[in-house]
């Protein structure tokens, strides 16, 4: 294959994109996530339980992650709290807001400090496990994704913990 | 927290940060934000260092990891302009800067050195609520006697069963119901992370007496004062922890308060005992210059402190594996014929038999001094977040 057919190749592959994965009118599209995360993105954000358009990427092409997933959520605006557990499944991923088939806005997740009840505590004797007490976590660290317990003050890696 | 535009346009971090909030909070995707964020290709995962024998780097990075950046000091500026406990409530070591365990310790000394006239009348008219979920002897004596010989009073409980808390009210409800009868709370309860909640319930300050196996700041507080009267300085000394280093609380929690003193530490324990990773990274990160051991005769004649732990049957999930490690370091008279003058055996108690009785009578022991020490750090603390000493 010459250099040209090559680049026709990839325009039509570019063409082709938008086939393959529904356009959405309005709504958001959650890039950069961890390659095999997406099911639980959509699983936190319980974007399967109303009648919105839920598209799903899995294992594709990135040139900075290598393999990412990404998930198209029609007609949804996130809170805060959805913003924390974006956060936690996919500390890098970046949101597009797209509203009349455009793009309107790229925005990047950024690590709280604070993790504010979005994560149940691993340690069967936190305070947390026995009282009616809304759990906080402090981030330690994002690389290696590290957080601390606000009441047992015990230190977790982010697979460790679970979320509410 | 929040997002943050991809592309850098104009607009400070903090601006950005509670534009993203207050647009968040009301359910809606922000819209025209900036921010300075590293790129993802510049970050990089750190690798682990070797804990065998780790190595500070030099005093430089010591003194920069102290004082981080000019925020910090602003924060925290040199001591005792800043250091103010009236109202506060005493939970972690952690909470405590280095300023604050230096006050909290000189002024535990001016009370030992106080005339018993002024002593009798420090904390007069003050209630004290020793609250007690879990059995503990020296912990709830040594508040009351500290409250009561400072002219103050105490009410409290030693059984949780006969209280509300068997009607199965809420530790919350509770603190919120004590506070109306008391000036202070000591506590010590079989749940981590206990004491955060009664302080965070209450307007009172609360004590901490021991949270599970989380902190118990008194203790450390006391073990850093008898640190100091025997050796007449908290920094640069070599100090040995021995035995249970992965369960214990009071090493966690004296290896973290002598971080702020540049201690060189010496960690003693079987493999399945090792102190925790998370403890030795903190350690590594703060310059700090530690080695870890599995003999105590290959410690003990460089050494200025030996704080000896017990072993704890009820932590282990196997009994063979405690009894494969209980008899593992018996602290005996024959070992100290080469160990520096200055020496000092601590043990926070109960013993079972990590020191031999015959290491008693030796002018090395110093555990029992140790736990009478407890008065005058536990006055201190009182007396400080009561507002009666400044």
């Amino acid at each position: 294959m010459n250099a040209g057919e090559a680049g026709e190749d990839e325009a039509s592959r570019k063409e082709l994109r938008p086939y393959k994965v529904y356009a959405i009118e309005e709504g958001v599209v959650i890039d950069h996530i961890p390659p095999k995360k997406a099911c639980d993105v959509i699983n936190v954000l319980g974007a399967l339980e109303g009648d919105s358009i839920v598209t799903l990427g899995v294992n594709l092409d990135s040139k900075q992650m290598g393999k990412k997933d990404v998930v198209k959520i029609e007609r949804k605006e996130l809170s805060w709290e959805e913003l924390m557990k974006i956060a936690l499944i996919a500390p890098d991923a970046s949101l597009n807001i797209i509203k009349g088939h455009k793009v309107v806005d790229k925005l990047k997740i950024k690590v709280p400090a604070m993790f504010e009840k979005v994560v149940r505590c691993p340690n069967p004797n936190c305070i947390t496990r026995h009282e009616p007490v809304d759990t906080k976590f402090h981030t330690v660290s994002e690389r290696p994704f590290r957080l601390r317990c606000h009441f047992c003050e015990r230190v977790f890696e982010r697979e460790e913990v679970s979320l509410i | 927290m929040g997002v943050v535009r991809k592309r850098q346009r104009l607009g400070s971090s903090k601006a950005v940060s509670s534009a993203v909030s207050s647009r968040i909070m009301h359910g809606k995707i922000p819209g025209k934000i900036s921010s300075g964020l590293p790129s993802l290709s510049s970050r990089h995962l750190p690798s682990r260092p070797n804990y065998r024998n780790y190595k500070k780097t030099s005093k430089k990075t010591f003194r920069k990891n102290h004082h981080p950046d000019p925020a910090h000091q602003a924060h925290h500026p040199s001591y005792p302009n800043n250091v103010n406990f009236k109202g506060r409530s005493i939970i972690s070591i952690n909470d405590l800067t280095r300023e604050e365990i230096i006050h909290v310790l000189e002024t535990a000394r001016k009370i030992e050195a106080m005339g018993e006239e002024k002593k009798r009348n420090l904390l007069a008219g003050h209630v004290l609520a020793t609250l007690f979920f879990e059995p503990s002897t020296r912990t709830r004596m040594s508040f009351e006697s500290s409250m009561k010989r400072l002219g103050g009073k105490t009410i409290g409980f030693v059984d949780p069963t006969t209280t509300s808390f068997a009607k199965g009210e809420t530790l919350h409800d509770s603190i919120k119901m004590i506070e109306n009868y008391v000036d202070v709370i000591a506590m010590r309860h079989p749940t981590e992370g206990a004491a955060r909640v009664a302080a965070e319930s209450t307007r009172k300050p609360v004590i901490n007496g021991g949270d599970g196996a989380n902190q118990h700041p008194t203790q450390t507080l006391l073990d850093l004062y008898t640190i100091k009267k025997t050796q007449g300085r908290l920094t640069g000394l070599n100090v040995a922890m021995v035995g249970d280093l992965k369960y214990g609380r009071t090493v966690h929690s004296l290896a973290i308060a002598l971080s702020h003193f540049n201690c060189r530490l010496f960690f003693v324990a079987p493999e399945s005992l090792k102190m925790p990773k998370t403890y030795l990274d903190m350690l590594a990160k703060k310059g700090i210059e530690f080695s870890e051991h599995e003999k105590i005769e290959e410690v003990i004649d460089n050494i200025d402190i030996l704080y000896s732990t017990r072993i704890q049957k009820e932590r282990f999930p196997d009994p063979t594996e405690y009894q494969k490690v209980k008899d593992i370091y018996i602290l005996k008279r024959s070992m100290l014929g080469n160990v520096r003058e200055n020496l000092k055996i601590m043990h926070p108690l109960p013993r079972v038999n990590e020191i031999h009785p015959d290491v008693d009578k030796t002018p090395y022991a110093y555990y029992f001094q140790q736990a009478a020490n407890g008065i005058p750090v536990r006055q201190a603390v009182l007396s400080l977040v009561l507002g009666a000493l400044k």
